[in-house]
């Protein structure tokens, strides 16, 4: 569909953008499926409806939607409020403004209240590319997850995101979503079994667990693929619920492999690489720990794509990680090896 | 620039006479709290003492004993560290056992300097970081509308909280939405911790502010029984209400104690003994 007379078919405005983000198209059809079937939803947006594609929302539901304009923490509390007269609000804007700009209306009117907010951070991590680091989100996993009463969830594509919403509405606590920008490749079929605070095994290792969460879980499989090819043992664990972690899952995967690489599309330190890290370690299990990610530095410009091979962040990355951690000589099967 | 200044009719002189003796019982309850914290926010309490006692005992549809009660108005405590004078009203409305306040902020009491939705019923919203509420009252005052709920919803906010910036994303997208079962009332005391208000931040002029902004605006005697039962009712009872509205409550930082009034420093502090008593008997003699 041309969006000017006689522009060319691939032309396009912000308001075709949703076309381009099949992924968030989930965001709020989902919603406006619960809403249909009676759950008390409401969903509003910073001036950013197009991009995450609350307009569909706003069209089956004009009646339960609030525009909030560019304020983001006005909107934050005021979902609060909302949230204290029996509604469940789901509000969304740049995972970078959510969680850094309205951290403290987060902490104080969504958490401590323990009031059923929805919070919506998407093109979260390094996705929104050469915008740069204002719009960048890898401080987002680590501040949500020190927020006490905070369940933190990244799902890893649109059928996750919807099935994560859709068991959202049985969540009487607060929650916040981290999600990219409706571009990773399907990874789930649309009945995908869904649990919070669940981690989903897709196969088991000896040598090596991948724990990837969000966007990192598709290329982590593709990597995984590669490795099992080569005849490293490698299983792959999604947490799409970072907080509250499925330490079993994670202990069980520790105690098996013996090895674990969490990637995200984060900052290494805080998020997921440091909750399986404080996890393995407090649990005394002397499996190793490597964290995969932004390796606490701001992003370089670049299309995402690019910046996602950059910082090994694709398939090819996450092997090249996989392979120089599995095969190090500083690892505890060295060591030991190293023994008299 | 006053949009109304009405007199309370005299069939509301024996209410009137309530709330005068409600707002002494606030303040005298506050010095006890504080007494037993022994660190405290007298003034900032005393300051709006007749402001809760109308709303509370005038102005507020409310159901004793029944602080859940989906119809009720709301009030949201924008200046959450007066709580201690707000939480004794409550316990006269029955929504707790007043003898709960005797462990007001001791090791694991509901009561602390700042209120707690989810620790004491009554409280509509927790609070106490500054420019919060007007935000957490438009989204209560629009989730209340949106499922048809006759309930008003008032945000009591300090001057100097005025200055958050957040406040005036508030007062546009609540303006902007035509939130018009919300009334912010403005504690208009002047002095915030260094000092006078408006030497800190100028906020004048400040009815204009609020009037460009989009909202219906009223000042006020805060210290007036009378003018804001009056006031307060005639907003609440206008069927033809389209906009938020904003009451600028003129005020006396730490009124009912005179060395209070005259300096910014009783904004927190303690009386020992022998000046508490001597306050108690200042605030009954001003009565």
């Amino acid at each position: 569909m041309s969006v000017a007379p006689g522009l060319h078919p691939d032309s396009w405005h912000l308001q075709t953008l949703l076309e381009r983000a099949p992924g968030l198209q989930a965001l709020a059809d989902t919603l406006a499926d619960l809403a249909d079937e009676g759950h008390p939803i409401a969903a509003g947006t910073a001036d950013l409806k197009f991009s995450n594609g609350l307009v569909r929302f706003q069209e089956r539901h004009p009646d339960r939607y609030v525009q909030f304009g560019i304020s983001e923490q006005h909107m934050v509390s005021a979902a609060a409020g909302l949230a204290s007269t029996g509604l469940q609000p789901y509000v969304a804007t740049f995972a970078s403004f959510l969680a850094l700009l309205a951290c403290e209306q987060i902490r104080t009117d969504v958490a401590y209240t323990k009031l059923p907010v929805r919070l919506i951070g998407h093109h979260a991590g390094i996705t929104l590319g050469f915008y740069g680091t204002s719009h960048h989100a890898t401080e987002d996993l680590a501040i949500m997850r020190s927020v006490a009463g905070l369940t933190v969830v990244a799902p890893a594509d649109a059928a996750q995101l919807a099935a994560a919403l859709r068991a959202s509405t049985a969540h009487p606590g607060p929650i916040y979503f981290r999600i990219g920008r409706g571009q990773d490749p399907d990874v789930y079929g649309p009945d995908a079994p869904f649990e919070l605070g669940k981690a989903v095994e897709h196969g088991t290792g000896t040598d090596l667990t991948i724990v990837a969460t969000g966007s990192m879980l598709h290329p982590s499989l593709r990597a995984a693929e590669r490795l099992n090819a080569d005849g490293i043992s490698t299983g792959v664990l999604d947490v799409h619920t970072v907080k509250p972690l499925d330490e079993a899952a994670v202990l069980a995967a520790a105690e098996r492999s013996g090895l674990l690489l969490t990637v995200e599309e984060h900052n290494v330190l805080g998020g997921l690489g440091g909750a399986v890290a404080e996890t393995v370690a407090g649990a005394g299990s002397g499996a190793r720990v490597v964290r995969h990610g932004i390796r606490d530095e701001y992003s370089l410009i670049g299309p995402p794509t690019h910046l996602y091979r950059h910082y090994g962040l694709d398939p090819d990355g996450v092997e090249r990680a996989a392979r120089e951690v599995v095969f190090s000589k500083t690892g505890p099967q060295a060591r030991l090896a190293a023994r008299p | 620039m006053v949009d109304h200044i009405r007199t309370a009719p005299a069939a509301d002189a024996e209410l009137v006479e309530l709330i005068r003796d409600r707002a002494l019982f606030a303040r005298l309850e506050t010095v006890r709290l504080i007494s037993i914290a022994k660190t405290g926010h007298y003034a900032s309490g005393f300051s709006c003492a007749e402001i809760l006692a109308t709303l509370y005992y005038g102005v507020m549809n409310l159901r004793r004993g029944e602080p859940d009660w989906p119809d009720r108005d709301r009030f949201l405590f924008g200046k959450g560290h007066a709580a201690a004078t707000l939480y004794p009203l409550l316990a006269d409305w029955g929504f707790f056992d007043p003898a709960e306040l005797d462990g007001y902020t001791r090791l694991g009491s509901p009561f602390g300097d700042h209120p707690d939705m989810t620790r004491v019923p009554g409280i509509d919203f927790s609070s106490g970081s500054l420019g919060h509420a007007l935000s957490t009252g438009a989204g209560t005052a629009m989730g209340l509308r949106m499922q048809g709920r006759p309930s008003n919803v008032y945000v009591l906010l300090g001057d100097g909280e005025l200055h958050e910036g957040q406040i005036w994303e508030a007062a546009l997208g609540a303006a902007h939405h035509g939130v018009s079962n919300l009334v912010a009332i403005v504690d208009r005391n002047g002095q915030s911790l260094d000092g006078p208000v408006d030497s800190v931040t100028n906020l004048e002029p400040l009815t204009d502010k609020w009037r460009a902004f989009g909202w219906e605006t009223h000042e006020v005697d805060g210290h007036d029984p009378a003018a804001l039962l009056t006031l307060l009712r005639s907003i609440a009872a206008d069927p033809g209400r389209t906009r938020p509205a904003v009451v600028i409550a003129h005020t006396v930082k730490g009124k009912g104690i005179s060395y209070m009034e005259r300096d910014f420093g009783w904004h927190l502090g303690w009386l020992a003994e022998p000046d508490e008593r001597a306050a108690i008997e200042e605030l009954r003699s001003n009565r």
